[in-house]
């Protein structure tokens, strides 16, 4: 039962933005936006063989500037939005764009590995979310399991929800909300709910999370100094309508309920500086992936707050071998809530983290050096999750 | 012929009439009359040697014969003149002997004759007397026969005159009851009626006789009747009572209805006390309950000055004090004096009455004792039930913890006057009941004095917290006159602060003192003279389970609960509570696992002389209890402190235009502050914790610094950057040379010592500073001015941390990012950064 090690790779720029291809099913495959100041700017789409264990990459460029955050789009596995720095010459702006990746990238990659110092293709803009008037965009959210044709962007202290119209050619405001108030109200970050029929949207804004809904553009709750400091993101549970989960600068990550925003559900306190990205494994939502500026990605197991709590319960008549049996008998000890494993690949800051959306026991790690890592979950913890 | 000779002389010493017998016998009388007795001689049987000349068996044929057969002529010879002159010494023995025999004899003849005429000259005297007696009794009898009648008579009228007295007795009867009673000497007229009324009974079937009888029963009905109204009198005393009991008894009244009476009487009059002792506890409640919300200082704060050491002043106020009524001595005291002892005296009254009282007659039968214990019995329970709930009522309320020694004389009183009671009713149930009271009243007492504890502890702290509020600002200018006079400006006010290991000893002298103080108090419980510290309870379960455990250890585990209370809820904003104060408690619990809990435990264990019935807290459980809140306050603080000297960079970092900034001048003032706060938190944790060890640094630190930053090496470094050829070797650069480091844990747990603690602050600070320089876009200028910044921190702050490796590679870190997130990188000159950074 060895696991397999973690398979690495190095881009050449720093870089902070990392997104599963949520639309490919199939194939395991990570996005990966790099910042860079002085050179163009690219898309890595990271391959993944999960039989050779190798990686294979394609790289797009993106000529727009530098990739604070990317997403891709649930419907159509070509799309993708970036938010990207714009420079002129005494001005840094933060924009956002809707992007198709080439057709014909997939069929010429394979042959020559090194084509990206070749002849590098490049994205084709498909529409601009403009933002001119609502300031810098943090970053833009996909309808969850929608059809591609709705987004949240997140501009300063607007929430937009914008449609996109003609195949995706053009973007349109639909409605938007402004938060308005005393303190820091700039968005961070925010996270679109999969639940209650897309209709519910959580930001968050220094020590804040508030929640939205998004037919009538208005909050329904928030949870004031939700962190002692910055929070930096938030993910929700996909199996538990009401679960979210948050992490920021005081290293800590939190389970919220939103019926009872009073006290957290549960706390971590493990890593030893600030969280920067949280995400719910998208089937089994005990898996809890954490990634800090400590350099470290944490995977945990959350059992108590999970779906799940009691593990699937199996009829023993299906085990009919000892070795089953005895692992049978140690799986029905309840799980506890505990840190499966700490992924020390990393030498710098690690903003992202995501889980593949084709292989639920599959994770990737993006630090600032540009190393991205990308993981398994321990077979040990796989079977015992799914015997 | 020697035959002859010896033989004629052995016929010369026997007696010629005597056979041997006779001979022996006149031997031996002689022998007893000149006192000779056969000691010489061995035993007279055994002598059957007809040889022995002196034997009973001699045979002198025999002997000679022998002596012939045997003996030479000379031995012969010699036996002869030996035996010769032993037949003269005895010859002449024989002649003294026979001479004063008949001395004896003469005399005795002479007496004998004398007799003889004295005897003749008696029995002529007898003979007179006999007849002078005949005459006499003749006489007699002639008398007496005279006599005779008269005397019959006179038996006679005697018997009739006793007989009438007694008619006359019987007559009087009713007068006399009549006039005891006027007189209520209800004893006599009991006695009288009693001397009577068995005559009366006997005689009662004549007329006049019944006459009698009736009119005395009417009396003694009356005061049968009197008797039970005094009785039922409140006003009479006890000894009056038991008086009346016991006519009432002689009465023949029935002894359950007696008891009854009795008990129900003594029970009104013990009733009155528990009245008594029930108005006074509840008059002054409706008193002081207003006056109490009214003015809680006023009446508080004298109470409170009584206290040994002033315990708690603010809470006594909320705990109407009795300052304004009767204390609880007074209390006890009264409920003893009155309650206590009258109940005693109706016990022993009643025992006397119908318990111990010598059973006679009739009343034996009824069995009255048993029964009359058995009413005691309840009625003493009753009673003394509620009596207790009134002092338990009492007891709580005595909720100041001023003064101890009064309550505990209070309940040593209480409990010793109980006593008397177990000794008068030795089966009651009431001693121990009263145990029971004082037991839970030491319970409560210790539940009190840890809440005291607890509040005095917190206020303390509240004190000090006000303590480090007050003069704050004097605080952070302290030290910095290390700052090479950079800063020099504010450093002035230095005096005013009272100082941290001022305010750490105060403090915890002030804690340990109230703890000494309350185990002092609440040692007076198991005080020698106190009656019951003898009992189990006193002697065991409450030194461990209640001073022990209930309250040095409650306390000391309180003490670092609340500690770690101020790290979690005042946790994440940075909070309301000062950093100092983390780092006081943390030192504070820090000395209490070293020394403090060891030490009080030791005290306790000694004056309580613990012996340990059930497991106890061992002191190296509280031990790592206390360094584990010292560890987390410590973090605490670090995390705070950090966090303070965090969000002043970021700020800077954040609200700054770093595309568009002009060219650096001067070092900014922001980071003058995070040297000039460094400075000062390093000289508040000096206060209180050592240096630390550091990793051995080179001598010229503070010149390291330029190398680290030597414009070379920087060229070196970030020159790959501006060549587009190559744009993987800044990475590589940085990675290798984060190969080669140690990864940094940022907010880790700390030692407790000086240098970790600022190692962990800085660390915090520069990993934020970091983390905000890589998501901002920096302009030329904007470099330049991080360079500046940068060097300056580099310059000043190496010398707080253990390895000063780390300092240079987090701002190498910092500015290597910024370098990176810069639009047109090009690097100050070093010379001019040392420049700019010299002039400050």
């Amino acid at each position: 039962m060895e696991d397999d090690a973690p398979v690495i790779y190095g881009l050449e720029f720093q870089a902070r933005a990392l997104t599963a291809q949520t639309a490919e099913t199939d194939a395991i495959r990570f996005l990966v936006g790099t910042q860079s100041l002085k050179f163009e700017n690219q898309i890595h789409i990271i391959d993944f063989d999960d039989e050779n264990n190798i990686i294979n990459k394609t790289v797009l460029l993106h000529q727009a500037g530098e990739i604070w955050h990317i997403g891709g789009s649930p419907a159509d596995k070509s799309i993708l939005t970036t938010c990207y720095n714009k420079t002129s010459d005494c001005k840094v702006a933060a924009c956002a764009a809707v992007w198709r990746m080439p057709a014909e990238w997939e069929s010429g990659s394979h042959e020559s590995p090194d084509d990206s110092s070749n002849n590098p293709q490049t994205l084709e803009l498909l529409c601009h979310l403009d933002n001119t008037a609502h300031g810098n965009m943090a970053c833009v959210l996909w309808e969850p399991m929608g059809d591609g044709k709705r987004l949240i962007s997140l501009a300063d202290n607007h929430v937009l929800l914008w449609d996109l119209q003609e195949s995706s050619a053009e973007a349109v405001i639909s409605s938007s909300a402004t938060l308005e108030g005393k303190g820091q109200l700039k968005f961070t970050s925010g996270k679109w709910s999969p639940h209650h029929n897309c209709t519910q949207l959580a930001t968050a804004n220094d020590t804040a999370i508030r929640g939205w809904d998004l037919r009538t553009m208005s909050q329904i709750y928030c949870i004031e100094n939700a962190h002692g400091q910055l929070v930096r993101d938030l993910d929700f549970n996909p199996n538990k309508q009401y679960y979210l989960a948050s992490c920021g600068d005081d290293c800590k990550v939190k389970f919220w309920d939103v019926r009872n925003i009073g006290e957290p559900v549960k706390t971590l306190e493990e890593h030893s500086h600030w969280v920067w990205s949280v995400r719910y494994n998208h089937s089994h939502d005990q898996l809890v992936l954490t990634g800090s500026s400590d350099s470290r990605v944490i995977l945990s197991n959350m059992v108590s707050i999970s779906s799940e709590p009691f593990g699937h319960l199996v009829d023993e008549d299906d085990l009919s071998d000892t070795e089953d049996n005895n692992q049978e008998e140690k799986s029905k000890e309840p799980l506890q809530d505990s840190i499966i494993a700490t992924y020390e690949e990393h030498e710098d800051s690690v903003y992202a983290v995501e889980w593949s959306s084709a292989d639920p026991w599959l994770f990737a790690s993006l630090s600032y050096d540009g190393r991205l890592v990308i993981n398994r979950v321990p077979r040990a913890l796989k079977y015992r999750i799914l015997l | 012929m020697d035959a002859d000779l010896s033989a004629s002389a052995a016929t010369d010493v026997t007696p010629p009439d005597s056979d041997p017998a006779r001979k022996r016998r006149v031997h031996g009388m002689l022998k007893l009359y000149y006192g000779l007795n056969e000691e010489g001689k061995p035993d007279q049987p055994e002598s059957l040697d007809p040889c022995d000349i002196n034997g009973p068996h001699f045979d002198p044929e025999v002997f000679l014969n022998k002596l012939r057969k045997e003996c030479s002529l000379t031995e012969l010879m010699d036996q002869e003149s030996c035996m010769v002159k032993q037949i003269r010494s005895l010859d002449s023995d024989m002649q003294t002997l026979v001479y004063e025999n008949y001395n004896k004899f003469i005399s005795a003849t002479d007496t004998i004759r004398k007799m003889k005429n004295d005897f003749k000259k008696m029995e002529d005297e007898m003979d007179c007397l006999s007849t002078n007696m005949a005459a006499i009794t003749e006489f007699s009898a002639r008398i007496s026969g005279t006599l005779q009648d008269q005397h019959t008579q006179i038996t006679k009228l005697s018997g009739v005159h006793t007989l009438l007295r007694k008619l006359q007795f019987l007559f009087e009867l009713p007068a006399r009851l009549n006039k005891c009673l006027e007189l209520q000497a209800y004893a006599q007229a009991v006695s009288s009626h009693r001397r009577a009324r068995c005559v009366l009974q006997q005689y009662s079937h004549m007329p006049s006789f019944r006459g009698i009888q009736d009119d005395c029963h009417a009396i003694m009905d009356q005061l049968a009747q009197q008797l039970r109204q005094k009785f039922r009198d409140g006003g009479s005393s006890a000894k009056d009572l038991s008086e009346c009991v016991e006519l009432l008894l002689q009465l023949d009244e029935p002894a359950e209805e007696l008891c009854d009476k009795f008990l129900s009487h003594a029970q009104s009059r013990l009733e009155t006390d528990l009245l008594g002792l029930e108005a006074e506890l509840r008059e002054p409640v409706s008193v002081s309950g207003p006056k109490a919300t009214v003015d809680p200082a006023g009446s508080s704060t004298s109470k409170a000055g009584e206290g040994p050491a002033g315990l708690t002043p603010s809470t006594s106020g909320t705990l109407l004090s009795p300052a304004s009524r009767t204390d609880i001595l007074e209390f006890i005291d009264r409920g003893c004096n009155e309650f206590v002892s009258s109940l005693c005296l109706v016990i022993a009254s009643y025992q006397e009455l119908f318990v111990n009282r010598p059973q006679e007659g009739d009343l034996a039968c009824k069995n009255i004792p048993q029964m009359a214990s058995g009413k005691l019995h309840s009625f003493v329970d009753t009673l003394a039930a509620r009596y207790f709930t009134l002092v338990e009522r009492r007891i709580q309320e005595e909720k100041g913890v001023g003064d101890n020694s009064l309550l505990v004389r209070a309940l040593d009183r209480f409990h010793r006057r109980l006593q008397a009671v177990s000794k008068l009713l030795p089966g009651s149930a009431v001693p121990s009941q009263g145990t029971e009271i004082v037991v839970r009243a030491a319970r409560e007492r210790i539940r009190q004095y840890l809440s005291a504890l607890q509040t005095f502890y917190l206020d303390s702290l509240t004190d000090v917290r006000q303590a480090l509020a007050a003069p704050r600002l004097s605080v952070g200018g302290a030290g910095v006159a290390g700052g090479r006079g950079l800063l020099g400006g504010e450093s002035s006010v230095k005096d005013a602060s009272p100082s941290l290991p001022d305010l750490l000893v105060s403090l915890s002298a002030s804690i340990l003192n109230q703890i000494k103080s309350v185990l002092a108090s609440v040692h007076l419980f198991t005080a020698k003279d106190i009656t019951f510290s003898n009992k189990p309870y006193f002697k065991g379960e409450f030194c461990s389970e209640g001073v022990r455990e209930g309250l040095v250890v409650s306390f000391v585990k309180f003490v670092c609960q609340s500690s770690r209370q101020f790290c979690e809820s005042a946790g994440d904003r940075g909070g309301t509570t000062p950093p100092a104060l983390l780092l006081l408690l943390s030192r504070l619990c820090l000395d209490y696992e070293t020394s403090t809990i060891s030490y009080i435990l030791t005290l306790t264990d000694e004056q309580f002389l613990v012996q340990h019935h059930s497991p106890v807290t061992a002191v190296t459980a509280l031990c790592s209890e206390a360094r584990e809140a010292a560890q987390k306050l410590l973090n605490h603080y670090v995390k705070v402190q950090g966090l303070i000297i965090s969000q002043m960079l970021r700020k800077s970092v954040e609200t700054r235009d770093w595309v568009n900034t002009i060219e650096p001048r001067n070092v900014r003032a922001v980071m003058k502050r995070v040297v000039e706060d460094t400075t000062s938190i390093d000289v508040q944790v000096g206060l209180l914790y050592e240096e630390g060890v550091r990793k051995a640094h080179s001598s010229d630190s503070s010149k390291r610094t330029f190398s680290v930053y030597s414009s070379s090496r920087q060229q070196a470094r970030y020159a790959p950057s501006y060549t587009p050829s190559a744009p993987m070797d800044t990475n590589l650069l940085s990675n290798i040379h984060k190969l080669f480091s140690e990864r940094i844990d940022i907010f880790s747990p700390v030692e407790f010592n000086k240098v970790s603690v600022l190692t962990g602050i800085i660390k915090i600070s520069l990993k934020t500073f970091l983390e905000c320089v890589r998501l901002r876009t920096f302009g030329r200028y904007g470099l330049q001015q991080i360079q500046v910044d940068c060097h300056y921190l580099q310059m000043y702050l190496w010398r707080f941390v253990s390895d000063e490796n780390l300092v240079h590679f987090l701002l190498d870190e910092i500015v290597g990012s910024a370098a990176h997130r810069c639009l047109d990188p090009a690097p100050m000159e070093q010379s001019v950064i040392e420049v700019i950074c010299e002039r400050g």
